[in-house]
């Protein structure tokens, strides 16, 4: 049997021979490996980003929002007619079993000032339930109390994007500020959540108690008003009966008929993203197969010229066998040889992919996350294709008989 | 016992109904150390002969004991291995592999017999030194003449010290003189290296070097004689033993 650094050898040197049909053959090798690289470090992206999102918005939520209001039969999406009052929320966690907290939020854009800086931002009015269902943390200085809510206090909590707006490098903390003309003092700041999936800066929030913001700050005709309410179910598999259990309440407390419609909109935030994010596996797996796809014709363009060189070098194969080579040795020949050919073309492949994947993630707005896993696949995969696609050419040449290649010209 | 024993060689080819026979009950024993020429017209027989006797090809019936062992019965991948051990071939197309150097043609057998790849190339090196080509180890078949292919071909058949020889038309592509020249090699090779050499060729002058002349005709042996006044010896000379030695 003939020795591995030999066969290594003499089959670099028929491929040397044929450089630019070497580097032509391993093409196919090179797209379909940098492709498969490429689709699947995008999905792995979506996927990834869609799973931040979850995690900063806050686990098994639900949001409750208040119906729309129809006026001369012009109808004005969710949230402009107050439905929603403080003691619907309240009621929710009493009387629904599968929901563990609320968070009814009033929010409204009002102008901010602290010395000579001022800043425009959304003011949320919320109580004690809200932070741990958003998974908001404190920075430094502490949250909303219960004491708050009851005395109506006029202190605020400041996102870290409007903590720099207004302070720069200055500590905020124990400072006052005006939010619409009313001084507030600040006692806490946000630790950073960054963008959400929509490219929202998240940290651009104050939060104020709820109740200053319903009595004090925000001047509504209908008190204990509320824009939505966060609901937070038990867990992953109590989402839905929370949402039949809220609907129920709602519709009783709100004096709904049987053939009216509801006064609000629960939306399953979690269950839209996970919906989400089985699309953008779904996504992954088609963009890896079609790329798959070319890995394959890839192997097949490899078979191909695999075959050209079996028959280019019946005389060769001849000669080799009249010498003393065994049919395992001219299989065991021409099967490296395919296999250099695909297993360079993964390489070069793999190195492609990575760099194509990088640009898209640089002059595009996808996340683009490139693991170890998809690499090492598809690389082997190339080396897979080599052996399956050029067995049938290396069987072929280990066939021929010595006396009729011997004459073959 | 001797080294090549033939016995009632039988080789049909079947075209459709019609056949006919390319060897038609051919026995033949050569000895060790002897020096064989097979002479016959084009479709004597003489090339589907040689074919046999090099293990590349079966006859349809007749058994052949080369070196006292029996390949009539064996695989090809056995055969194979005969081939390497036991028999070097020199071809009329000298049968180079193109683009690979004259050292690595002379180094593949002796690869496909598994020899360490340093001591490889001490005995190619070696090899090629008989012959006289030690200087043009690294060039390509397409940059030698057809004499210097033709011995870097001798080179390959011997580098792996087989005790055959067997060489079809060895001259058939050179001119008269690297005829001579080939033709003295082969004489020494067998005086002094004690090979045994077969030679199939169509030319009387070329078989005149040989000790032995076998005619074929119409697939039989019609003569099997010694040649009384072989050629070649007068240019065996003493200083050239010693490489072949």
């Amino acid at each position: 049997m003939i020795d591995f650094e030999s066969t290594f050898k003499i089959s670099l040197r028929s491929l040397k021979v044929n450089k630019m049909r070497s580097i032509l053959t391993s093409l196919g090798i090179i797209i379909g490996v940098s492709a498969v690289i490429i689709m699947l470090s995008i999905g792995e992206g979506a996927k990834q980003r869609i799973n931040k999102d979850i995690a900063s918005m806050g686990s098994n939520l639900l949001m409750v929002m208040s119906g729309s209001t129809t006026s001369s039969g012009v109808r004005m999406g969710s949230g402009t007619q107050p439905t929603l009052t403080i003691k619907d929320a309240e009621a929710m966690l009493i009387r629904c079993p599968s929901v563990a907290e609320v968070a009814p939020t009033v929010s409204q854009v009002q102008q901010l000032v602290y010395s000579n800086q001022n800043w425009s931002t959304t003011v949320n009015g919320i109580t004690t339930g809200f932070m741990p269902i958003r998974l908001w943390e404190i920075e430094s200085g502490r949250a909303i109390s219960e004491d708050d809510l009851k005395n109506t206090t006029k202190v605020a909590i400041l996102g870290s994007t409007v903590t720099q707006n207004l302070f720069g490098d200055m500590d905020p903390i124990n400072k006052t500020i005006r939010i619409g003309g009313l001084p507030f003092k600040v006692v806490g700041i946000l630790k950073s959540k960054g963008q959400n999936g929509m490219g929202q800066d998240q940290d651009d929030t104050v939060l104020i108690p709820i109740t200053t913001a319903q009595k004090k700050l925000f001047g509504t005709d209908f008190p204990g008003m509320v824009k939505h309410i966060s609901v937070q179910a038990k867990d992953e598999n109590s989402l839905e009966s929370a949402q039949e259990e809220i609907t129920e309440l709602l519709r009783e407390r709100h004096n709904l008929g049987k053939n009216k419609e509801d006064d609000f909109t629960i939306r399953n935030f979690t269950q839209m993203l996970e919906t989400a994010k089985q699309a953008s596996n779904t996504m992954a797996i088609l963009l890896g197969s079609i790329a798959s796809v070319s890995l394959l014709v890839g192997g097949i363009g490899i078979m191909n010229i695999m075959l050209v060189s079996v028959t280019e070098r019946t005389k060769e194969i001849g000669i080799r066998m009249a010498i003393g080579a065994k049919a395992m040795d001219i299989r065991v020949q021409f099967l490296v040889e395919a296999l250099l050919l695909s297993l360079a073309g993964g390489l070069l492949g793999v190195v492609i992919g990575i760099l194509g994947a990088k640009i898209v993630g640089l002059f595009s707005d996808m996340t683009v996350v490139i693991s170890a896993v998809p690499v090492l696949i598809s690389f082997g995969f190339s080396g897979i294709v080599g052996i399956l696609f050029g067995y049938y050419p290396a069987y072929k040449a280990s066939l021929l008989n010595p006396i009729d290649a011997l004459r073959y010209e | 016992m001797a080294l090549i024993e033939i016995k009632h060689f039988i080789k049909t080819y079947s075209t459709g109904d019609s056949s006919f026979n390319a060897l038609d009950d051919v026995s033949l024993t050569v000895e060790s150390g002897e020096f064989v020429a097979i002479m016959g017209a084009s479709g004597s027989g003489k090339s589907t002969f040689m074919n046999m006797l090099g293990c590349l090809d079966k006859p349809t019936s007749g058994s052949y004991f080369l070196d006292g062992i029996d390949v009539s019965k064996m695989s090809m991948d056995e055969l194979s291995e005969i081939r390497n051990l036991k028999l070097g071939f020199v071809f009329q197309g000298f049968n180079l592999i193109s683009r690979t150097s004259a050292i690595e043609n002379v180094e593949m057998p002796m690869i496909y017999k598994g020899v360490a790849p340093e001591q490889r190339l001490q005995r190619a090196k070696a090899a090629l030194k008989i012959v006289g080509l030690e200087k043009r180890e690294h060039h390509l078949p397409n940059q030698m003449s057809g004499g210097q292919q033709q011995r870097v071909a001798i080179a390959r058949a011997i580098v792996n010290d087989a005790p055959i020889i067997l060489a079809d038309e060895p001259t058939g592509n050179l001119d008269t003189k690297t005829s001579i020249e080939v033709m003295e090699f082969f004489v020494k090779l067998n005086v002094a290296a004690k090979k045994t050499i077969i030679l199939v060729t169509h030319e009387p002058d070329i078989a005149e070097y040989c000790k032995r002349i076998v005619r074929f005709k119409d697939g039989k042996i019609i003569s099997d004689e010694l040649n009384t006044n072989q050629k070649g010896l007068d240019s065996l000379d003493k200083t050239h033993y010693e490489g072949i030695l």
